[in-house]
């Protein structure tokens, strides 16, 4: 059968600036070019492209230029290209599609009908540049009142619950060592370290040359339970439970063991080759009083010196979902919204689960504050914050700080290729292949990761100076300070914001 | 008032500290524990335990622990060493994602007991409950083993990635006298599990088979027969004479065909 499935994109290489070099051919994970030596012909395996663009700026002639390919079906506005090519891959293979990265459908993104307000006359506006600004974040559970002893000075009375210092309310989200390369998360560790926030393990454990940095890593109990050791658990700064995931809501993981690696597998406390399966539900884990037990537990196991969170994707019953878990006692609840990154996930379940991570944010905060519960525990956003604009609306909608995680590998280099699945990211990233991972200078990542926090943090005081605020923590679920722009009345009523020009 | 009372409550006994735990809500009776620990006890007697959490919970290093009364949930989580003598039941959740140690339990469990064990032992006299041993592991040298003197409910050894799992049946249950629940071993990746009765293949979940015992297998379970007899009584030959039924994984890559990509699909 004649298989009548355009390539995405089209190679184009200039003949008269290329010199032959082959660095085309060595630079494309993916067995894009290929050269014949005896027969001095080049062949361009257009299909195998995903326009990573790896090969366009290793090029030492600028030969390289890579374009969407003009050959279409037909337009059609129901059948389009992508539908069409999903069948044809499906009647191919029989199997569910894999992607990677977040969801790709155009759903309305809430953060772009959301405006901040400024200072105009009547009230001023603070220029960060004469005033302190205070980015400074706790993570955790705060005090019902605070008691002091007044006794040669002040003591404080009250017993405060282990909290997280964050100089900045931007964190690195979960992204484990097995689906990212030991650079990448070292890049992170160390800028993390650096601008005094944190980042988180994913469901891989700690690789050793991390231990430096392990005060500023958060980590992780996943479904599969893999790494979790005592001290594993003692050495982080804290600790989160993972039971569902923006990008797959609903379904558990799974590291193939083609990619248990020797390292791979010391730092899982698995056998080396065999596949990794992490179950959609922890299976210890049923009702709001199993996951209470294993938050005690964990509380129990760390004699309650770490925070414990609690991550879940945003989905249709968030609100209720997140009071059961602050009143389980988890220290900070983590909603991850339905455009969060993956570096793995069906295709079907990355573009039709859950639900966007502003409005999530928006109906947690209002719940926990109807239930007089907001300062138990903090609400942590990540899924699709995009820059320092984002983070501000997600904390006026209610959050106290947020994960970013597809940001962090831009940062680093990545161009969104949505192959990371493959374990051949071209930029060195999403991979464990020695040659590709030298791609990425661990040094270089940790400036740049820790530049884009510098950047942010340096907007976040601008924005706060403009909207008249010097301490993130005035701006914290201060949702008069935004106004929606072609917004329904029920999303406006769901976000609790008023429209612009009221 | 309370450090009086904490005196009241602890006392020696040989080489034994024991520790009173009537009445105590758990995470005074594990503030007291660890306490007692840091003073350099090293064998401890908990006496008038009655359901409280979290006992020896991440503990490291190889203390003995015995327990008079019911153990709650989650026994030894994380543990990391200890062995745990419990004379009565325990929980759900005893040996939870432990990584070295042992549990003795003289009476029965309840749930998702050695749930994502990864080394260690847990022996079980009487009956446990579902999901028994889902997610067990091994690595390394590090192969975590759960005997099971009387029956297990449904879900026995889910997604069992390594380990092993005996059920000895030696008790039944008047209301299901088999030896264990359906949903045995669903999606079994690794390890195995064997019973000591005939198994109805009905009874098997997706991804698990049965096999035939070798040499090695028999004389695996002689071993661990004799050490649960050592604890609990009984005859290692009798124990030994009756038909044994293995769980396999059918793959240890039971999802390795699920996925494309139109880039793999040759497209
Ligand atoms: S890298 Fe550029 S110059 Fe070298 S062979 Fe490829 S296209 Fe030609
Ligand atoms: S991490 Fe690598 S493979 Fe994944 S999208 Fe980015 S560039 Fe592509």
């Amino acid at each position: 059968m004649v298989r009548n499935f355009p390539p995405d994109f089209i190679v184009r290489v200039d003949k008269e600036a290329c010199i032959n070099c082959l660095r085309c051919v060595r630079e494309c994970p993916f067995g894009v070019h290929e050269y014949d030596k005896e027969k001095k012909k080049w062949k361009r395996h257009h299909e195998k492209c995903v326009a990573c663009l790896r090969c366009a700026y290793m090029c030492p002639t600028q030969a390289i230029s890579i374009e969407k390919h003009p050959m279409e079906y037909s337009p059609h506005p129901v059948w389009t290209n992508k539908v069409r090519k999903d069948i044809k891959t499906q009647a191919e293979t029989g199997s569910v599609i894999l992607t990677a990265m977040g969801n790709e459908l155009p759903y309305l993104n809430y953060f772009d009908r959301l405006v901040l307000d400024a200072c105009q006359v009547t009230n001023p506006s603070i220029d960060p540049l004469r005033e302190p600004m205070e980015l400074r974040t706790y993570i955790g559970r705060k005090p019902e009142k605070v008691d002091l002893e007044e006794d040669n000075g002040v003591d404080l009375k009250t017993k405060i619950a282990p909290n997280l210092k964050l100089e900045t309310p931007i964190m690195f989200a979960h992204m484990s060592y097995g689906s990212i390369s030991i650079e990448a998360q070292l890049s992170m560790a160390r800028a993390a370290k650096e601008v005094g926030t944190y980042m988180g393990t994913g469901e891989g454990g700690m690789h050793v040359d991390l231990y430096p940095y392990a005060d500023h890593i958060i980590t992780q109990v996943a479904s599969g339970r893999f790494a979790v050791h005592e001290e594993y658990l003692k050495r982080g700064a804290a600790i989160e439970i993972k039971i569902g995931q923006g990008a797959k809501p609903g379904i558990g993981g799974h590291l193939p063991g083609t990619k248990v690696t020797a390292e791979i597998s010391q730092t899982r406390m698995i056998p080396e080759g065999s596949d990794a399966i992490s179950p959609a539900p922890h299976h210890d884990i049923y009702s709001i009083e199993d996951l209470s037990r294993l938050i005690y537990a964990l509380k129990e196991a760390t004699r309650y010196k770490k925070p414990v969170f609690v991550k879940i994707a945003a989905v249709h019953n968030v609100a209720p979902i997140a009071v059961g878990i602050i009143r389980a006692g988890a220290d900070a609840v983590v909603l991850d919204g339905f455009r969060g990154g993956t570096g793995a996930a069906p295709q079907v379940h990355r573009d039709h689960h859950g639900i966007p991570i502003e409005v999530a944010i928006a109906s947690v905060d209002q719940r926990l504050r109807e239930e007089g519960i907001r300062h138990w525990g903090s609400i942590i956003a990540s899924g699709g914050i995009r820059s320092s604009a984002d983070v501000a609306k997600a904390i006026a909608l209610g959050a106290d700080a947020v994960y970013i995680g597809t940001a962090a590998l831009v940062a680093l280099g990545c161009t969104v290729c949505k192959k990371c699945y493959t374990g051949k990211c071209p930029w060195g990233i999403a991979t464990q292949v020695p040659e590709l991972r030298k791609r990425l200078n661990p040094d270089e990542g940790a400036r740049r990761a820790a530049n884009l926090l510098k950047a942010w943090s340096h907007e976040l005081k601008e924005i706060l100076g403009a909207l008249g605020l010097n301490s993130i923590e005035s701006l914290r679920g201060n949702r008069d300070r935004l106004r929606g722009v072609g917004l329904s009345d029920v999303d406006l009523e769901v976000l609790g914001v008023k429209p612009a020009g009221r | 008032m309370a450090a009086t009372l904490e005196k009241a409550r602890v006392s020696k006994e040989g080489e034994f500290v024991v520790i009173d735990a009537k009445g105590m809500h758990y995470p005074e009776l594990n503030v007291l524990i660890e306490d007692v620990i840091n003073q350099g006890a090293k064998k401890l007697k908990l006496i008038n335990v009655n359901g409280q959490r979290f006992i020896a919970d991440g503990l490291r290093g190889d203390y003995y622990i015995e327990i008079h009364g019911v153990a709650g949930d989650d026994l030894g989580a994380f543990a990391n060493g200890p062995t745990i003598v419990v004379y009565g039941n325990v929980q759900d959740g005893a040996g939870n994602t432990m990584n070295a140690g042992k549990i003795i339990v003289h009476g029965d469990g309840t749930d998702i007991i050695g749930h994502s064990m990864r080394g260690g032992k847990v022996f079980v006299r009487g009956h446990v409950g579902y999901r028994v041993g889902i997610h067990m592991k091994e690595y390394k040298d590090q192969v975590p083993v759960l005997v099971i003197g009387g029956t297990a409910g449904d879900f026995l050894g889910e997604y069992m990635a390594g380990g092993r799992i005996i059920i000895l049946g030696l008790q039944r249950l008047e209301t299901y006298p088999e030896i264990v629940g359906d949903w045995l071993a669903t999606g079994i990746h690794g390890g195995a599990i064997y019973l000591r009765d005939e198994v109805d293949e009905d009874k098997l979940g997706y991804g698990a088979k049965f096999e035939e015992l070798t040499e090695e297998d028999l004389a695996f379970l002689r071993r661990e027969i004799e050490e649960f007899c050592s604890y609990f009584g009984g005859d290692v030959d009798e124990i030994m004479n009756a038909k044994f039924t293995k769980v396999v994984p059918l793959s240890h890559r039971p999802f390795a065909a699920m996925y494309s990509d139109s880039k793999e699909a040759g497209h």
